[in-house]
């Protein structure tokens, strides 16, 4: 019998009610009395210098309120990076100033030059479209390879396009380079992940505010992170104190990392409001989501895999280069680095490994994590390169992986990227993946496509993560500006029931229902008398937020921590209230007993106690049962696993239509396995998405062509096929409470190379001579590779 | 958006003297026409919404022979009535968009705006259609001008199609990865022996008759003669789904499909 309540089981997900119901409170639905609207005017340009920008016309139309300009911003702080690469030479990277409103020179379109503030949303607009800008249009300085020539500068100051050069590890170069020479074989590959545009269903919203009386300041916003935003947005842009800054992000809808950027719209917002005395919103219509929301991936990379006569890896040499767009944006630099280029072991052995990554200013929209960030470019390059070296040597995809995997019993593994992987059994996730897939059968399916005029092809592909980043100290050596925790209050009221604050959020995953879950096995109390409070820092503790799929690995491990001495607080109370000692006390299912005896007290009557301290050990003991928890966790997590997927593509248009696909992931334990289906979905949702379809271009002028869903082709429920996901294959985490590893990345890290996998298959089985085709496989590039 | 006004008539008349108005413009089921006003791209000072006239309304089929679908008429309601009298016209209109735009979008608005990737243009090319206006009647071959061009004055209503229905018909279409308008869409209509093709979405010159392969497969009508077609003339559009060649490349494919589909 699956259990029906607490952890392991598939409880609904409560906040669904409000979802499915439109009855969820977004920002865009808080409405602050008074309030004005201000409307941005952008940059229609690519790259230029800001000559004049005119406001008098603008600012004397009806409701306007003040036009602000980027002198208006003179000695307040730009957007902060909260990540320092440090070069191969040893030097910081370069990091030019982001201002609020463009200074001097606008870097992509879409950079913000003047702000509207009005009494209505469409006088705003109206007087927006009022400003007169005065641009010299630079050459823009789009493709990668030339910005580094250093023709045109995105940043003058900086002097060159160049970010940082960074090596990893530098000790490794010699022994790669000498492996790979002497390699009995080297497979060579050059790909593109495709720019990516996040499109989160809700678009972003500011709504900054200002209480003159209590000089407390408050931005309603959209992010994944509302402690994160306090402390960039106070401490290094506005000079807000935290006691005076109050950040809410109520319900959010959808981010997938791009809602984790303190970004220029919530410090306007913020400081609109101290200036005017009155509430400023904002809320992003479609097209500015698409050129001021961070986008994702934008990697060129080389990657060598050098093997042995037997088939053994020997080295990885890889030489990426990551577009950083105009600035860098929050954690931008450390997405091409720490979280890839310590990825590129993968689920192998591989004894010598050295990763090269340029990041390179360019002028387009600033580029930072999205789900998975930095893990898929790693995998997508590796699994790539492992599938094309199978061919070439003629070996089996699926052998050849198995004889590369790092063995369950040489765990823990310490990579030649500086991970030390805790657990994994990589062959029984394989062995999983076979099963589910009816790799046997694929020949039938194969003949009854070619019946039908298709080719169809299998890809299978093997993934790690690495989830939850940490420890603090060591994420500090590497130039994080900011600790990793995560932190839980358990509050458990006078009654019994429960709440739990956190200072991690949910842009939808279902921590309302998780958390809780959790909670009730350890108290042996219902979910429903526990619920679930974040994203407001006025009552949550200092966190870090959601992303890189830390929130039940990081904060859940917090909310153990946390109960755990609830409950040691408990058995005082109950030892007291049935004259035991403490150290005899046990507790389960909701009951307090001493050991031995049959004498017991309920949960309830304790929690009562603790509130309504009659007989309680005053002198001994606080009355009140509420405790807190920071948890830093000791390590990394490594969710992984193995994906497969069949395809059929028509050769005569070169359309492809993924018609299986399966996943079996090893997430540790699992809290929640229908939320850990819907994650995986999900993912592999956008996977395919990025597979096939979705690809941010932009034109030599710098203009984003794929600017709306006209031409940005979002994957759609119909692209999809039935998933078969499994999670049985469990090896727990060894360093958090709760074993757990995290879900929420995995399926946009692992299939994306899974689909191109099986339609380079395909294409092979029908006889085209394609060994690769860069993402998004759209119906004219496949049918451009298969006619040369 | 900027503001403007809306006049709700219920006759054509009406519709004609609101029409008349500096400024005005027709309002069908806004799926273009909303979208464009949201970008601030036009700024008409009248919306006048046909959606409510009765005689711009319905579909039906007159001596057997001919469609007759109101202007106002939407695509569900021409996916849903045709079925049986002209079903490929019926699986045309049921395959724009999504509900939502089916059951809004019309007919008069999406000749009205001749988009380049629309779908109806390339029907009522193939079949000849007749634009019936407010005050004139427009053979479909001298209806559409290029691009987003036609030849409806200022003001001028469509207020009827009649799409004479062929003898066996089909309609290709192969989806625009991100918009889902046709990459490609290809309109066979066979009268007699006769055949007529109607193309959209490939050509710079937008929708147009493909008239070596009405000449090919009226001798005939087989795929081994649309597998056999020359390569169209003219230049074709060339965007990030597809290069000119690709686009000539699928005009081939689905015509051949279009052909073994109505044989
Ligand atoms: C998501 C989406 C997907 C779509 N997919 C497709 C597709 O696959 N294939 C396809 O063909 N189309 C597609 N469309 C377009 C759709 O068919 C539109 O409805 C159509 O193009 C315009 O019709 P409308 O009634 O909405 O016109 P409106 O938007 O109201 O008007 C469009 C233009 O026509 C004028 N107009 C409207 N009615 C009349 C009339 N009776 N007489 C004269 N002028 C008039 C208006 O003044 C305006 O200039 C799609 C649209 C959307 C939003």
């Amino acid at each position: 019998m699956p259990k029906d309540y607490g952890i392991g089981a598939s409880s609904k997900r409560r906040e669904d009610v409000r979802f499915l119901t439109g009855s969820g409170r977004y920002t865009d639905d808080i409405n602050v009395p008074g309030q004005a609207f201000v409307s941005f005017v952008r940059s229609e340009v690519a790259h230029g210098k800001l000559n004049s920008v005119e406001t008098e016309e603008a600012s004397a139309m009806p409701g306007v309120l003040r036009v602000f300009t980027g002198a208006d911003f003179e000695g307040v702080g730009g957007l902060p990076c909260g990540w320092q690469i440090t070069d191969r030479n040893g030097e910081p990277m370069k990091e030019p100033a982001h201002p609020i409103l463009a200074q001097g020179k606008v870097r992509h379109v879409g950079d913000p030059i003047a702000a509207v503030v009005a009494e209505s949303e469409a006088q705003a607009r109206d007087a927006a479209e009022a400003v007169a800008v005065d641009v010299q249009e630079l050459p823009a300085v789009l493709d990668m390879k030339s910005a580094l020539e250093d023709e045109g500068l995105v940043h003058e100051d900086a002097g060159t396009n160049l970010c940082f050069d960074w090596g990893f590890v530098e000790d490794n170069k010699d022994a790669v380079d000498a492996a790979l020479a002497g390699a009995h074989h080297v497979t060579t590959l050059e790909l593109t992940n495709n720019r990516l545009v996040a499109n989160a269903m809700e678009p972003r919203v500011a709504i900054g505010d200002y209480d003159a009386a209590t000089d407390v300041s408050t931005l309603f916003t959209t992010s994944q992170n509302p402690h994160v935003i306090r402390l960039l947005m106070g401490a290094f842009v506005l000079s807000i104190p935290e006691h005076k800054l109050r950040v809410v992000a109520p319900d959010v809808g959808g981010g997938f990392g791009s809602k984790i950027y303190h970004y220029a719209e919530e410090a306007f917002c913020t400081f609109a409001a101290r200036q005017l005395l009155c509430p400023v919103k904002w809320t992003a219509t479609r097209s500015e989501s698409f050129v001021t929301d961070a986008h994702g991936r934008d990697h060129v990379s080389k990657i060598e895999l050098g093997l042995d006569e037997d088939g053994n890896f020997l080295a990885i040499r890889t030489a990426t280069l990551a577009n950083m767009g105009a600035y860098l944006s929050t954690f931008a630099p450390a997405v091409p680095t720490y979280l890839h280029g310590t990825l590129m072991a993968g689920n192998y052995k591989t004894p010598n490994i050295y990763v090269n990554v340029k990041a390179v200013f360019t002028n387009t929209v600033p580029v930072d994590a999205y789900r998975g960030a930095g893990r898929p470019e790693a995998t997508f390059q590796l699994e790539r390169v492992i599938d094309k070296a199978a061919r070439e040597l003629g070996i089996d995809p699926v052998e050849l992986r198995r004889k590369n995997f790092i063995d369950k019993e040489q765990f823990p593994y310490a990579t030649p990227v500086a991970l030390q992987y805790d657990t994994g059994d990589y062959a029984a996730t394989m062995d999983k993946l076979a099963e589910i897939s009816d790799f046997e059968g694929f020949e039938s399916r194969l003949e009854e496509s070619k019946r039908n005029g298709k080719l169809r092809g299998l890809g299978v592909n093997c993934y790690i993560e690495a989830c939850g980043i940490a420890p603090s100290n060591l994420v500090g050596q590497l130039g994080a500006r900011a600790g990793l925790y995560e932190s839980a209050t358990v509050r458990v009221n006078a009654t019994g029931s429960v709440t739990i604050l956190t200072g991690t959020h949910s842009h939808g995953q279902g921590h309302e229902t998780t958390f809780p879950q959790v909670l009730a096995d350890m108290f042996g109390i219902g979910e429903d008398q526990i619920n679930l409070v974040h994203g407001d820092t006025a009552n949550t503790p200092m966190g870090m937020g959601t992303y890189g799929s830390r929130s039940i690995a990081v904060g859940g491990a917090a909310l153990v921590r946390a109960a755990e001495k609830i409950i040691a607080k408990a058995k005082k109370i109950a030892a007291h209230l049935m004259e035991a000692s403490a150290d005899d006390i046990e507790f389960a299912d909701g009951q307090f007993t001493v050991a031995g005896t049959d004498k017991s007290v309920a949960w309830g009557d304790v929690c009562l106690t603790a509130y309504v301290p009659h007989n309680y050990p005053l002198e001994e003991l606080e009355p009140g049962l509420e405790e807190t928890s920071f948890y830093d966790p000791a390590n990394f997590t490594f969710p992984a696993g193995a994906y497969a997927c069949e395809v059929e593509v028509e050769p005569e248009t070169g359309k492809v239509d993924v018609v299986a696909f399966s996943a079996a992931d090893d997430f540790g334990n699992v809290i929640n396995p229908m939320i850990v289906d819907g994650q995986v979905h999900g993912g592999i949702a956008q996977g395919i998405g990025q597979a096939l379809r979705e690809h941010a271009v932009y034109d030599d002028g710098g203009q984003l062509v794929s600017g709306s869903y006209m031409e940005y082709a979002m994957p759609r429920a119909d692209d999809i096929p039935d998933l078969a996901v499994d999670h049985s294959c469990q090896t727990p985490c060894t360093h958090n409470p709760l074993g757990v590893k995290g879900c929420g990345e995995a399926g946009a890290i692992g299939s994306p190379p899974t689909v191109v996998n099986a339609v380079v298959d395909a294409l092979q089985r029908g006889g085209y001579d394609v060994d690769h085709i860069d993402m998004p496989l759209s119906p004219f590039r496949v049918w451009s590779a298969i006619n040369g | 958006m900027y503001d403007f006004e809306v006049a709700r008539p219920s006759t054509i008349a009406e519709a004609a003297s609101a029409l008349s108005a500096e400024g005005a413009q027709v309002l069908g089921g806004g799926h273009t026409l909303i979208p464009t006003l949201k970008n601030r791209l036009a700024r008409p000072s009248v919306l006048v919404s046909v959606s409510r006239i009765d005689e711009m309304r319905g579909v039906r089929v007159e001596n057997e022979k001919c469609l007759c679908v109101g202007g106002a008429a939407t695509h569900a309601e021409v996916a849903s009535s045709a079925e049986e009298s002209f079903p490929a016209l019926a699986w045309l209109a049921g395959n724009i968009g999504d509900p939502a735009v089916r059951n809004r979008g019309t007919v008069g608005g999406s000749l009205a705006n001749n988009d380049p990737s629309a779908c109806y243009p390339a029907a009522a090319l193939a079949v000849g259609a007749t634009i019936e206006t407010n005050n004139r009647e427009i053979a479909a071959d001298d209806f559409f001008r290029g691009m987003f061009e036609t030849e409806l004055k200022e003001g001028e209503i469509i207020t009827k199609v009649r799409f004479p229905i062929p003898d066996a018909g089909n309609y290709q279409k192969f989806e625009q990865p991100a918009s889902r308008f046709a990459l490609v869409g290809v309109f066979l209509a066979q009268f007699g022996s006769e055949v007529r093709i109607g193309v959209t979405g490939a050509s710079e010159s937008g929708v147009f008759r493909w008239a070596d392969a009405e000449a090919a497969l009226s001798a005939d009508f087989s795929t081994e003669a649309a597998n056999g077609l020359p390569a169209a003339p003219g230049a074709m559009i060339n965007d990030l789904h597809g290069s000119g060649e690709y686009r000539a490349h699928l005009m081939k494919v689905l015509t051949a499909r279009a052909v073994a589909a109505a044989s």
